[in-house]
Parts: C-alpha cells; structure tokens; sequence
C-alpha cells in the first residue's frame, strides 16, 4: 500500500441464506476498538432478519443433513483451509480489537485447529454415540445419532473468533443448521468467518450470522417455533432463564456449554459432550425372521 | 362379570356349547388391606403424612374405591428429598459400582418373585388388561432393573475418553399409563449411576409403587436412597421446585412438561431435566406391506393399553391404493378385540383409567364426528360399571382435524391416506411431536429411506411398540429430550467430564507459526 492511497473499507453485513444482506431495519451500530477508536458500522439484525435467518436455516436443512457424513466432514475440513489461508486477516482484526499479536495468533491457530478436529468427527459420531441394541427378542435394534434440525446459537463474546467456532463447528458436524447471534463487541471476526463461510463449500443457508444485540433477539430466536435448539454459550444468567422460559413454549432444546466459565483455548472446549448436544438419537427396530 | 355368549362384535351369535367364558385372575394374593392408609416411603420407612391428607385411589374398571393413599405435601417432600441429599452423601455416591450392581440385582430378583402380586395390582389399580401387565409391565420392569444393574460397574466403559459422575437427587414424575414399569425405567438408571431418588407416582395409580417401595425395603436397600411419595399436581409441583434437587426427569403430558421447563428456567439451582412426553405417531403402511402383519401392528399400535401409550401409533397412514382393503380387514380384526374386566386373562382392552381421561377421550372423538371424519366402532358390550370406551376408528381423516393433531391417549385411531412415500413422510412429519413412527413394507430399502427421513426417537418397521431396557427410548421436538434406556439412558443421570490432562498441555504455539505458509502474519 502506499501513502497516497485510500485504503477501501468494506461493509459488514448479515450472512443469510448464503448472501450478504443489510438489516432490513437499516439499522447499524458502531464498531469500536478498545481505545475507543470507531472503525466501521456493523449491521444491527432486527426480528425479521432473524426470521429470514431462521426460514433459510430451516429451507436448508434437509439438504446438509442428508449429505454423507463423509461429505459434511470434508466442507468442514475446507472451512479450515480457508481460515488457514486468510489467517493474517483474522490476526490483524484480533489484535484491532485489543488482542495482543501473539494473542491473536493462538486464536487463529487454535479456531482453525478446532474445525479439523470437528470435521474428523462427521463419519465417527455413529460409531462414537451409536449403539447396537441387545434386545429381548428377534429385532434388530439400533441406535444412531441425526441432526436436531434447525439451532440458534448465542455466540460467546470472547474471544470474539474462537467462542463463536467452538460453538458453530460441533453444531454443523451432524446436520444441524444454524443461525448465530453474534452480539460481542467485537463482530469483525464473525462477518470474516462469514466470508469464509460464503466461499466455502458450505450450502448457502446452512450458517446464517447475524451480528447485533444477542439480548434483542435472542428471546426472538428462543420463541421460533422452527428452532428445535439453542445453545447458550454467550448469554448471561439473566437472558439464559428468559430464553429457556421462552423456548418451553415448544420444548426447546438448550444448550449449555458452561456459560462464562469455559476456558475456550483448552482442549476440553472441544469435546465429545458438544457433538452429543447437538445430537438426537434415533431408535429403530426390525423383526428378524424367514 | 360376565359377557354375553357372543362374539364381542356382538354380529355372530355363539352357538351356547361354544359359549365365552371369563378367565379371571385371582385376587387374592393382592393384600389391599396393607396398601391401605400406608404412608410414604421416605427414609427407608413408611411414614404418615405430615400434611395429614389421604386421598383414594379407584379400581377404573368397577369405580369402585381400593384404598387410601397418602397425599405428601411441601414438608413431605421435604423430608424426602432431605432423606435422598443425606443417602447420597453419606454413602451411596461413594458406594463401589459392583455393590450397588448387587441391590438393583436384589431388587430385580425380588420383584420377579413378587411379578403375580405386582401385575394384579397393577391391573386393578390402573384397569389394565391382566395379560399385559402380566406379560408386559412387569417383566419390563424388571428387565430394566438388570440390564442397569449391570452397567453400574461399568460406568468407565460407557462414555470413552470421559469420566462420569452422578448427578445428586433426582425428582422423578411418572404418569399412571404405565406405573410400574415407568417407575423401573425412572429408578434403575439413576441409582445404577450413583444417583439418590425421590419419586412420585401418579396420583391415580399410586399402588405398585407402594409395593414397590416394600420390595426395595426388603432389599435392604440403604434408607434414603429411593423415597417414594404418593400424591397429585401438587405434590409433584413441589417436589420440581425444590431447591435441593439436581435432576428431574418427567413422563407425562407435553403441556406439564412445558411447565417444568418453565419453572426450571428460573431455578437458582442448574437442574438437569429430561423429558418424556406426548406423541401422535404415524403409523406408515405402503402398499408393499404384508397387510395381515401390518393390521395386527395397527391393531398392537393403537389398541394396547387401552390407547393409554405417549408412542401409540394413533395417526394410521395407508397406501391409497391399499386404504381400502386395510380399512376392511381392520375392522374385521376389531370385532375380534374383547373389550371387558382386566383381570380376564382373555380380556385385549381393559378400562379407561380415570373418569377425567375418558371425558377428554370422548371430547376429542365428538370433535372427530363434528369435524366430518367419518366413525367406526364395533358394536361390543361395555360394563357398565367403571370407565370404558370401545375401539374406534375414524377414516376421512384431514391433516387439520383435531384428532389427527392432538394426542387422544385413548383407544381411537386416525387414518389418513397418501399416494407416494414423499408425501407420507411429509404427513408423518406434520405435527408438533416426534416421539415414535412406524413403516411397513417389504421392500427393505424403503424401510431404511422413509425410517431416515421420520422424525421420531424410535421407528418400528414391520414391527410396534417394542420396548427393551438396552433400546434407548424417548423424543424429538414436543415429545421432550433425553433417552431411557440403554447405554444413553445413562447420561440423563450422570456428569460427564473430560479425562484430567496427565501433564499441563503443552503450550499451542512453542515454535515459529507455521502461518506464515499462509503469506505472513499480518503484523
């Protein structure tokens, strides 16, 4: 770059349904880095974002989850070649929002890291969770993990990258498709994960990223009759009872992986227990006779 | 009682040589007189009441009353889950999995010696047929209480790579469809896991679990560990919003399960919760199916129980090139069924369980006819005493009556029709629950495409309602979450953590980021 140039700054938008949209609202807010500086306007999503959010989820969903485990393993998979790629994007954006340099780059590192592990796991979970039942009698009796269907998921705030990859990875690698709240501070990550996201394999709709107020929309999302899940990972005590009050409307499924108190670097914030979560188990019988 | 010497249809007269005749079951080895007034289980010891209140628990089949139970209030249930707080901690957490494998094998046996008792008492106290409860409930109770007595040494082979520890008190609520067997399903994989337990059993059919208590007692089962208290809405409302348990686990309606969840949310204490609720399960006959089979899994689908079955396969979707033939060799079938006293061994339908449900049965049925669905029901003479209701059918069913949405949990099936397995599924699919669904066809890779595409926690193909202790049981969407049964029955009642690092890992990024592969690091 030289001087005499104007660098050209982009736009932060929504991620629905595999495009780029503003809010419908119009509304933005603004992105300020921890010594107060504004670099950008982030889109604020409104109700009917979230519910256009909510029917592309749901419009692709059938589609993902019936892709062969195999396949979503290596979408997966090219989520990561893709971080890794544009590592030095993500970096600089960490560190603008108050990481240190080396910070950042264990993030990264780490983020990356975490969808190859995710993605090992797409072909693995029915060994893992699945059973073979020894029933009483003449069946043959299984039991196999599937996706729940559509989830909303509350991104964690910190780090602003990982908490929301610790979260999307595990939630995807059985089918289920998802609409992520991202109401951090700092959205710069999530709308370059989306980016991402876009020029992956991933099926537009699959991943749905809506950056604004989490305590705005999440009773939104909570009440959706077509969200089947929610995972909690970024709400605060008072907005995880109001969600869960909420979602019992349609015995929605909450997901809670250990509000604030989870170390998302450790290896322990990638775990078997995440991709059981998100999981329902499916029971079938069949006689066995001439 | 006796039924009149005709066939239950009532359309062929029986020739008198070929006369019917009941079969009834003794009652004489049930001793009511020691139910009566018993108490509740709290401590290992049957205690009054504190609250002071009894209520009476009816034989459905005659309205007739069979004792007196005791109705725990909120200081009861606070005795109960203080007895379970201090069992769990001052030994049965800490207890080696193969000692407490040893009591639920106690119990297993006992009940097995018992199974006569428990199955006539079961059948008077919730109008049952003997013959299910003789050959269904009971042995699955038990059955449910070896196969987790065998896990319970065998915890740190059933989550790899994690560590599992119980939960602490879990409330359990069981609904009256199956007492006993749901009290087993509730009690043997929590206590397999370390768990202490406080129970209560539906405020209609309180008795096996009573009997159940004694048969714990008799196991020397350590005091405290399981609590049984007697009672209705409201002691089970106390009892969930107690501040000292740790888990509740609910079966029953989808409506009550959403008012746990509710109630929980805003619990101070994190409460795990699982729930087993509602279903309107299709029931998928393609047109390929071995029809004769098929009726008889319609017929087991919807009939057993007296309907009274959260799984029940109650929305029938056939074929349409088949409707016909199925329609008429259904109704064949059904004037075979022999509706009458629970304790005649013969006997396929017994009574409805309460005076409350056969008004909501009859309500939704009379919404059924209102609505321009059209009614079947054999003509077949009902006691008159007691509740009953006989098996029907409607056909013409829409997609937007209320008996093809809302869950009836009586003997009246809904059958719909579709032209392709695309739109069978998407019927299959159209409602708000997923607990069970079943396929019939022989063409087996039919079974696995539309058995894939149900959303349900169990599918039966070519079979239904099977249950088994080593097959995880339970919903998706409305029918609730969590599994009983098997090795994810487990996970209801146990903490699981990742394994300890041996060593502190070691730093992620020791040396020089491979990054910059990637073209540099972007500071």
């Amino acid at each position: 770059m030289t001087d005499d140039r104007l660098a050209v700054r982009r736009t932060l938008k929504l991620f629905v349904g595999g495009e780029f949209p503003r809010s419908e609202s119009g509304r933005t807010y603004p992105v300020v880095t921890p010594t107060g500086a504004t670099v950008a306007q982030a889109s604020r999503a409104s109700r009917k974002d979230l519910r256009d959010a909510v029917r592309a989820a749901r419009g692709a969903w059938a589609g993902w989850a019936a892709r062969t485990p195999y396949n979503r393993g290596q979408i997966l998979y090219r989520v990561a070649e893709l971080m890794e790629s544009r590592r030095s994007q993500f970096e600089s954006e960490l560190v603008a929002g108050g990481s240190s340099e080396r910070e950042a780059e264990v993030e990264v590192s780490t983020a990356v890291d975490r969808w190859v592990w995710y993605a090992g796991w797409a072909d693995k979970l029915g060994h893992v969770l699945g059973t073979q039942n020894s029933v009483a009698g003449p069946y043959f009796a299984f039991t196999i993990p599937e996706s729940i269907g559509v989830v909303g998921l509350l991104a964690p705030d910190d780090p602003p990258l990982l908490g929301l990859v610790s979260r999307l990875a595990p939630a995807l690698v059985c089918g289920n498709t998802v609409v992520a709240v991202v109401g951090g501070r700092w959205p710069l990550s999530a709308v370059s994960l989306a980016e991402v996201l876009a020029t992956s394999d991933v099926p537009g709709g699959v991943v749905n990223l809506l950056t604004g107020r989490a305590a705005e929309l999440a009773p939104w999302l909570a009440g959706h009759e077509e969200v089947d899940a929610l995972d909690v990972g970024g709400a605060d005590v008072e907005l995880s009872r109001k969600v869960a009050f909420l979602g019992a409307d349609h015995v929605l499924r909450v997901i809670n992986p250990g509000r604030g108190e989870c170390d998302w670097l450790a290896e322990s914030a990638q775990s078997v227990a995440a991709l059981t979560a998100f999981c329902e188990m499916k029971s079938v019988w069949h006689p066995m006779g001439t | 009682m006796t039924l009149s010497p005709t066939t239950p249809g009532g359309e062929h007269p029986v020739h008198p040589v070929l006369a019917y005749s009941t079969s009834l079951e003794s009652t004489d080895i049930v001793r009511l007189d020691q139910l009566h007034e018993r108490g509740l289980f709290i401590g290992g010891a049957f205690v009054a009441p504190r609250s002071g209140r009894f209520s009476v628990t009816i034989n459905p089949a005659t309205a007739q009353p069979l004792v007196s139970y005791a109705e725990a209030g909120a200081a009861d249930v606070d005795a109960a889950v203080a007895a379970a707080r201090t069992a769990y901690e001052s030994g049965w957490r800490d207890l080696p999995g193969k000692e407490r494998a040893k009591y639920l094998y106690r119990i297993a046996r006992l009940m097995q010696e018992r199974a006569r008792e428990l199955a006539v008492l079961e059948t008077l106290d919730n109008g049952k047929p003997i013959r299910e409860s003789r050959d269904i409930d009971v042995p699955l109770a038990v059955a449910h209480f070896f196969h987790y007595a065998g896990w319970a040494d065998k915890l740190d082979h059933a989550f790899a790579g994690r560590t599992a520890r119980p939960v602490g008190v879990a409330a359990q609520i069981i609904p009256w469809n199956f007492p006993l067997m749901m009290a087993a399903w509730k009690l043997a994989p929590a206590l397999a896991t370390g768990n202490t337990c406080v129970l209560k059993p539906a405020e209609t059919t309180p008795l096996s679990a009573l009997l159940l208590a004694e048969i714990i007692q008799e196991a020397d089962l350590p005091p405290g560990v399981v609590n049984i208290v007697t009672g209705g809405g409201a002691t089970g409302a106390a009892l969930v919003t107690h501040p000292d348990v740790d888990k509740v686990a609910f079966t029953g309606s989808t409506s009550v399960g959403k008012e746990i969840q509710r109630v929980l949310a805003g619990k101070d204490r994190p409460t795990r919760l699982t729930l087993e609720l509602g279903g309107k399960a299709a029931n998928i006959v393609y047109d390929d199916a071995a029809l004769d089979q098929a009726v008889e899994g319609i017929v087991n689908g919807i009939w057993f129980n007296q309907g009274h079955v959260c799984c029940a396969g109650s929305r029938l979707l056939v074929q349409e090139s088949v409707a016909d033939e199925v329609l008429d060799r259904l109704k064949v079938r059904l004037s075979t069924l022999r509706v009458g006293d629970p304790l005649d061994k013969n006997t396929d339908l017994g009574a409805i369980n309460s005076a409350e449900q056969l008004e909501r049965i009859t309500e939704l049925v009379d919404a059924g006819v209102a609505e321009g669905a059209e009614i079947y029901q054999p003509e077949c003479a009902l006691p008159e005493a007691g509740y009953w209701f006989p098996p029907t059918v409607f056909s013409n069913v829409q997609q937007t009556h209320r008996i093809a949405r809302e869950e009836i949990f009586g003997p009246v099936l809904s059958v719909l029709t579709f032209r392709t397995p695309e739109e069978a599924v998407a019927k299959a699919n159209n409602t708000r629950y997923g607990l069970s669904a079943g396929v019939w066809t022989e063409k087996g890779s039919k079974i696995l495409w539309t058995t894939q595409r149900l959303r349900a926690g169990v599918v039966w193909a070519n079979t239904f309602n099977r249950f088994d202790p080593a097959s995880p049981f339970g919903g998706y969407r409305e029918s609730g979450f969590g599994r009983e049964g098997g090795r994810h029955g487990l996970e209801s009642y146990l903490e699981l953590e990742p394994f300890p690092s041996p060593s502190p890992p070691p730093s992620p990024l020791p040396s020089p980021s491979p990054a910059g592969l990637a073209g540099g690091s972007g500071s």
